[in-house]
């Protein structure tokens, strides 16, 4: 570690760091804009200067940019010097003689990077007294707000969007101090990482427009940590409601997981939990009157509770407590899971081989650290997007590697390597069934039915080792790219195999796995990522509980059952034909869920519940990462609960007991851990409902809320007490701990003299690195240097049928995905729901692109128009799935197709 | 006087064929250099010669071309690149040397080229030279033609492509770094350096770029030895310089002149001295991004090291001369403007401070100048300078500002406190 002395204190160092870097990890203030710690250097905008001074005798010394220069041992530098504060307030005064005085209407206002900057310099008067250049701003869509004069030009937009994000579509345009960041004319934005604009930007041309919509200032939000519910990569955010509302999801930095950025469906798909759409009160179906007070739901529920037999039904998008709460309420033995037994077979399966300890599943800062990944049939731009950024992040900084090493160039130094990698990119094979993004910086593009995928991948396992299954008569095509994919991953030292079930094949999870356990095997540091369809369907499939087919076949049997089902909408995940069935034997129906969909319809009794921002609770992504999100607000309505708070009131009330004692999160997750081993160390995930910092919790609200006391003096003029939380160490007020709180329960980020995200910085232990005390979540698979059991049975190669197409589905980034479809600004994004057909198949229909085609899945027919695409295998076709509203089809079955 | 670099130059005939230019001794350099001369011998005569970068900076061009890598190991495609791109204001030597002489660029650089092992070149013209780049698009063709460019030149086994690529009009092009962005397809922003060009140049593979007079002296160098080179010149900076004058003197040109000859000379004997009725108020010596020298400085030679002595840049040895009956004000102004236009907006305070200083200039020269704006201008002179920007585009726009406040401050003065210009209604650049 390099000893060096900034204004002449020395200060151990990392070595490899840049000065800014390394000023900002001691948690000195120096001010920046273009650098940013995902980005990198660039040196642009000359606001981070500091002198350097040769030696101890050097008086003069010479201004640098800190971001620019690289920690050496013994190097002197001063950050208080007169030329370099002098310089850096006038760079301050540079930017401001264009930047509008308009803070007070500006939504960046008191989350400004600028304005924290400029404070920091301590500009404080105009000298500029010419008038200010003026830009036309453009419409870029429903998600990001566009404000170009507010601009400072510090280049990071484009450099986050083309480099980092490989979007297109948004440029810099123009010269001199005409320099304009936006499209070539008015349009949405393509990229679905967009959102993140908005947090690169240090000032308000880019900014959440969807905030716009129920604006709040940051110190004016209400915020916990909170865990994405729109996929299986359980990104970490921080979501902010005032007034009820929830107006807002950013970033939540976790080095391990999102680093510091969303993907546009978890930052913008959280307006569900204020739609119109929301179950706000208990309904008791068949009555005059369906909404019912809460005693009148417990009369009800008491009888029917207390005759007959229970089943429930879990769901993967519902948090570990609940459906634990639910296991519990109904018995083990009357516990299944909410998903078809095809996918909870696949499931299975993937639980079954990361629990082995005999591979490793890789977090996205892993995928980041690879030197290969190959991905084996799964469409991570639409099923994991963020996982998605991470592996451009892997190609690029493959590639980068090399730089450093040839040119001896830091990591850091964003410009240079960047000239020198050029189109160099590193290995990613991207084996899919449809084109997509990621090919663009993929070595190696393969487009192959799911069967020779699984073949593909056995085969490549083979050419490593050929004691390893082969497959059956191979073709040279096959062999081909089998040895030339071993070829490279017999050379990484830190290969990852990313996979999935989209693909409904088990060959493929088999293959993937084979891939994985070998080259961990064989020593290297390998990884396994298998995406997962919901946030927390890991986590319900670790319950090891039956799958919903199982359900059917006990209901079938019996016909006095009561059923609770909870935050399931089934039509999404079985066909409707098996669920209307499934139904019409049920006696009861009981549905606890945030939202109404067609499930909710046939409820008898519907239970209003909280939604992710109104609750605690904890999800298991797809790495077996667990997670803790907790409520950002206590809603108004009392009747809104978290699922496993109702649930052990349904409990109590089934016992016929009035009075349970109060419950937490924590005693649940214990009592998840001693019935299933499998869970231990979950309800380390976070700190226990009672923890506190010498007797202080840990405030949702930022010490300049304002309006406590005349937000609510319409109703009345007392200031009220704040609200209790009782199941976590975080309290509805502005008072409390004001340090930096355990990592896995950082309501926000903010440090004195940061009031925008850059304050991120302050709860780092360097920039870009872990946060203090550790990133958050509790990994429950563990590599345990076991022998590994490779599946021995390779796919046949898939063959095309007469009149009949493998049916499978087709997700897409905006638009797939239930509660984010609810959400107005996606539903715009979102397409109309279609099907995709080969071009060769086309033609075999006489079908043109756009056509109509009609098939009949499970008793039901559809009629979708048809898209044609060159690379999809012949024999298969793909629907439009998770869309709003869609049906789930029988996937991997055979279907027939008719023309319209 | 020996004239290497003009001797062939006759603006009333055409320029040169390539066969003209052989029997005129054309070429005969290439064909040393290749078939008697290692590489690293080339680069060695070159830097012994004392040859210094003619695009302004004044680097020895032979230590330049020596940190490119070579052997084995080093990666290619390596690049040559000449910087055609002649933007700075008041600058028409190059033109001279490429309308008057292709040939003697196009062998100098595929010497250059020898001599880093380079595989590929381009010609970087600046986009109005359009008759260059049709002589040269007409040279390089004879050159394939001749066999002196393309695979196995002369028998060597090494080969060399040569491309001409025009610009579309920046001055920022003729900045090296921004050149092989532009040159790539990308902005015209520069690089920062290290790594430098040289080891990490164009599309990130070793490359020189140099000025096009510095190459044009190659042949000869290579012909008649550094010791040649160095003798014919005045000062301790090798060869001949083409000087150039223009504003109001009896014959504004461009000559090839020894190098450190002193500026009483250039201007009295070779342009003739002031055109009648003017007198002469300053000189900005190299080009519009050099310090104003006064007539207190007619007899400082004009190589790098004396001009720079003297407070100013040799630049590109090209002056402009201003004369009384111009404002200095005005005459600032205008050069702000240039030079607030060709900030490529990269980083801020050329970005934002040049237009500023623009603003102020014009304010004054309109007679709305306050007392404190002189300050705000020499902030800028300061706050601009060397190492504060990322690039040398605004350091070198603030030296005609900073010396003309300091010679020509009673003017600014004047026009602040007579709320106008005193050369209004006079004769106005």
């Amino acid at each position: 570690m390099p000893v060096i002395f900034i204004d002449n204190i020395s200060y151990n160092v990392k070595a490899g760091k840049n000065l800014l870097e390394a000023s900002l990890a001691l948690g000195l203030d120096l001010p920046y804009f273009c650098w940013h710690p995902a980005l990198g250097s660039v040196g642009a905008c000359r606001q981070c200067a500091v002198k350097v001074f040769k030696d101890e005798n050097d008086p003069q010394g010479r201004l640098v940019m800190s971001c620019m220069e690289e920690v050496k041992e013994g190097l002197r530098f001063s950050i208080n010097d007169k030329t370099a504060t002098a310089f850096r307030e006038q760079v301050i005064e540079w930017l401001m003689t264009n930047h509008p005085h308009d803070c007070p209407v500006c939504d960046e206002g008191g989350s400004c990077h600028l304005q924290d900057m400029t404070v920091m310099t301590g500009h404080d008067y105009r000298r500029y007294r010419f008038k200010k250049r003026t830009y036309r701003n453009q419409y870029l869509g429903p998600l990001v707000h566009h404000e170009m004069n507010r601009c400072i030009q510090c280049y990071r937009c484009v450099r986050y969007y083309r480099d980092y994000a490989g979007g297109k579509d948004l440029d810099v345009f123009a010269a001199h101090n005409h320099v304009y960041f936006g499209r070539e004319s008015d349009g949405v934005l393509e990229s679905p990482f967009s959102g993140n604009l908005a947090e690169v930007c240090p000032t308000g041309v880019f900014t959440d427009k969807t905030l716009k919509e129920h604006y709040t200032r940051k110190w004016d939000l209400t915020m916990a940590p909170s865990v994405c519910q729109h996929c299986s990569v359980g990104c970490n955010t921080i979501a902010g409601e005032r007034y009820g509302s929830l107006r807002c999801i950013q970033n939540r930095y976790n080095s391990e997981v999102n680093g510091y950025f969303l993907c546009d469906r978890g930052r913008y798909g959280y307006e569900f939990v204020n739609s119109e759409n929301r179950v706000t009160k208990p309904l008791l179906r068949n009555r005059p009157i369906e909404a019912v007070s809460e005693q009148e739901l417990n009369n009800h529920l008491q009888v029917t509770l207390s005759t007959g037999s229970l089943i429930g039904i879990g769901s993967p998008r519902a948090s570990m407590e609940s459906n634990f709460a639910l296991r519990q309420l109904v018995g083990v033995d009357n516990f299944y899971q909410g998903i078809s037994e095809d996918e909870a077979y696949l499931l299975r399966k993937i639980i079954g081989v990361l629990s082995s300890g005999t591979v490793h599943s890789a977090s996205l800062k892993e995928i980041e650290q690879a030197d290969a990944v190959l991905i084996l049939g799964e469409d991570i731009w639409n099923t994991a997007p963020r996982m998605a950024l991470s592996v451009l992040q892997t190609v690029r900084k493959m590639a980068a590697a090399d730089a450093t090493l040839q040119l001896k160039l830091p990591q850091w130094n964003d410009a240079a390597i960047k000239e020198f990698v050029q189109q160099e990119k590193g290995f990613l094979c991207n084996i899919t069934l449809l084109n997509s993004p990621l090919d663009e910086v993929a070595a190696s593009t393969l487009r192959m039915a799911p069967d020779d995928m699984a073949r593909l991948g056995f085969a490549i396992v083979n050419q490593m080792d050929a004691s390893q299954p082969a497959v059956d008569n191979p073709d040279d095509n096959l062999l081909y790219h089998a040895k030339s994919i071993a070829a490279v991953l017999q050379e990484a030292k830190r290969p990852v195999i990313i996979s999935g079930v989209s693909v409904c094949n088990e060959g493929v999870i088999n293959a993937a796995y084979n891939l994985a356990a070998f080259l961990t095997s064989s020593g290297k540091s390998a990884g396994l990522c298998y995406v997962v369809p919901e946030c927390n369907s890991m986590g319900l499939a670790m319950m090891q509980a039956p799958s919903f087919d199982k359900a059917v076949r006990r209901i079938e049997e019996t016909t006095d059952t009561t059923v609770i089902l909870i935050e399931n909408d089934l039509y999404r995940s079985i066909p409707s034909e098996e669920v209307e069935y499934f139904f019409k034997r049920c006696k009861n129906l009981i549905v606890l869920d945030s939202l109404f969909h067609r499930t909710t319809e046939k409820a008898q009794a519907l239970i209003p519940v909280a939604s992710f921002a109104e609750g605690d609770g904890t999800i298991v992504n797809y790495e077996g990462r667990a997670q803790r999100f907790y409520q950002v607000f206590m809603p108004s309505n009392p009747l809104i609960k978290e699922t496993w708070r109702w649930l052990k009131e349904l409990s109590l009330l089934r016992l016929q007991k009035s009075n349970g004692h109060n419950l937490h999160p924590d005693q649940l997750l214990a009592e998840l851990e001693t019935a299933l081993p499998q869970f231990s160390g979950i309800n380390q995930t976070a700190p226990a409902h009672n923890f506190s910092i010498h007797g202080e919790r840990i405030p949702r609200e930022p010490h300049r809320y304002s309006g406590r006391t005349a937000m609510l003096a319409n109703q009345h003029v007392s200031e009220p007490k704040p609200l209790q939380d009782d199941d976590s160490p975080l309290s509805f007020t502005m008072e409390g701990y004001k340090g930096i709180p355990p990592s896995s329960a950082v309501p926000f980020f903010w440090a004195p003299g940061w009031n925008s995200v850059q304050a991120v910085t302050r709860y780092q232990e360097e920039p870009g690195g872990s946060l203090k005390g550790g990133d958050p979540g509790i990994k429950l698979f563990d590599l345990n240097g076991k022998q590994p059991t490779y599946f021995k049975e390779p796919p046949e190669a898939f063959h095309t049928r007469q009149e009949k197409w493998l049916l499978l589905p087709h997700y897409h980034v905006l638009g797939s995905g239930e509660l984010s479809s609810y959400t107005r600004a996606l539903q715009e994004l979102s397409p109309a729901p279609y099907a995709i057909l080969s071009a060769n198949d086309a033609k075999r229909l006489a079908l043109a692109g756009g056509a109509n085609i009609r098939l009949s899945v499970a008793g039901k027919n559809y009629t979708l128009p048809v898209q044609l695409k060159k690379e999809l295998p012949d024999g298969i076709l793909l629907v439009t799935a998770g869309l709003l509203g869609a049906d789930s089809m029988n996937w991997n079955s055979w279907i027939k197709v008719e023309k319209v | 006087m020996e004239r290497p670099l003009t001797q062939h130059i006759d603006l009333r005939r055409p320029a040169f064929t390539l066969k003209e230019y052989e029997q005129a001794g054309g070429y005969a350099a290439l064909k040393k250099a290749v078939k008697e001369l290692t590489p690293k011998e080339v680069q060695q005569v070159v830097q012994d010669s004392n040859l210094k970068g003619r695009g302004g900076a004044g680097f020895n061009t032979g230590l330049k071309w020596s940190f490119v890598p070579m052997g084995d190991e080093a990666r290619h495609p390596k690049y040559l690149i000449a910087n055609a791109d002649e933007m700075e204001p008041g600058t028409f030597k190059d033109r001279l040397l490429l309308e008057g002489n292709p040939h003697q660029l196009i062998e100098g650089m595929i010497i250059a080229a020898y001599a880093i092992q380079a595989d590929i070149s381009y010609i970087f013209l600046r986009w109005a030279y359009k008759k260059a780049a049709h002589l040269i698009r007409k040279a390089l063709a004879e050159a394939y033609e001749a066999g002196y460019l393309g695979e196995n030149i002369l028998g060597s086994g090494w080969g060399l492509q040569m491309h001409l690529h025009t610009g579309v009009g920046r001055y920022m092009c003729g900045e090296e770094t921004a050149l092989l962005n532009a040159l790539e397809g990308k902005r015209a922003t520069p690089r920062s350096k290290p790594p430098f060009p040289q080891v990490s140049g164009l599309f990130g593979k070793p490359t020189v770029v140099n000025n096009v007079e510095t190459f044009c002296c190659i042949p000869h160098i290579v012909s008649n030895g550094a010791e040649w080179f160095k003798g014919l010149s005045k000062s301790e900076d090798g060869g001949t310089k083409i000087y150039g004058v223009s504003g109001k003197v009896k014959r504004p040109g461009a000559w090839e002149l020894p190098m450190g000859i002193t500026m009483r000379e250039l201007l009295e004997e070779h342009a003739g001295g002031m055109a009648n009725g003017y007198q002469l108020r300053g000189v900005l010596p190299g080009g519009a991004s050099t310090d104003f020298l006064t007539t207190e400085h007619m007899d400082i030679k004009l190589d790098f090291k004396s001009v720079a002595a003297a407070g100013s840049r040799l630049g590109t040895g090209t002056m402009i001369v201003m004369d009384d009956a111009t404002c200095p004000v005005g005459f600032v102004h205008n050069l702000q403007h240039f030079f607030a236009q060709e900030s490529c907006g990269w980083c801020t305070p050329c970005r934002e401070g040049l237009p500023w200083v623009e603003k102020i200039l014009l304010s004054i020269e309109k007679g709305e100048g306050r007392e404190e704006d002189l300050d705000i201008l020499s902030l800028h002179t300061k706050m601009l300078g060397p190492g504060n920007t990322y690039c040398a585009l605004a350091t070198g726009a603030m030296e005609p500002l900073q010396s003309a406040l300091k010679y020509f401050r009673e003017d600014f003065e004047r026009h602040i406190h007579e709320k106008s210009c005193p050369w209004n209604g006079h004769e106005h650049r």
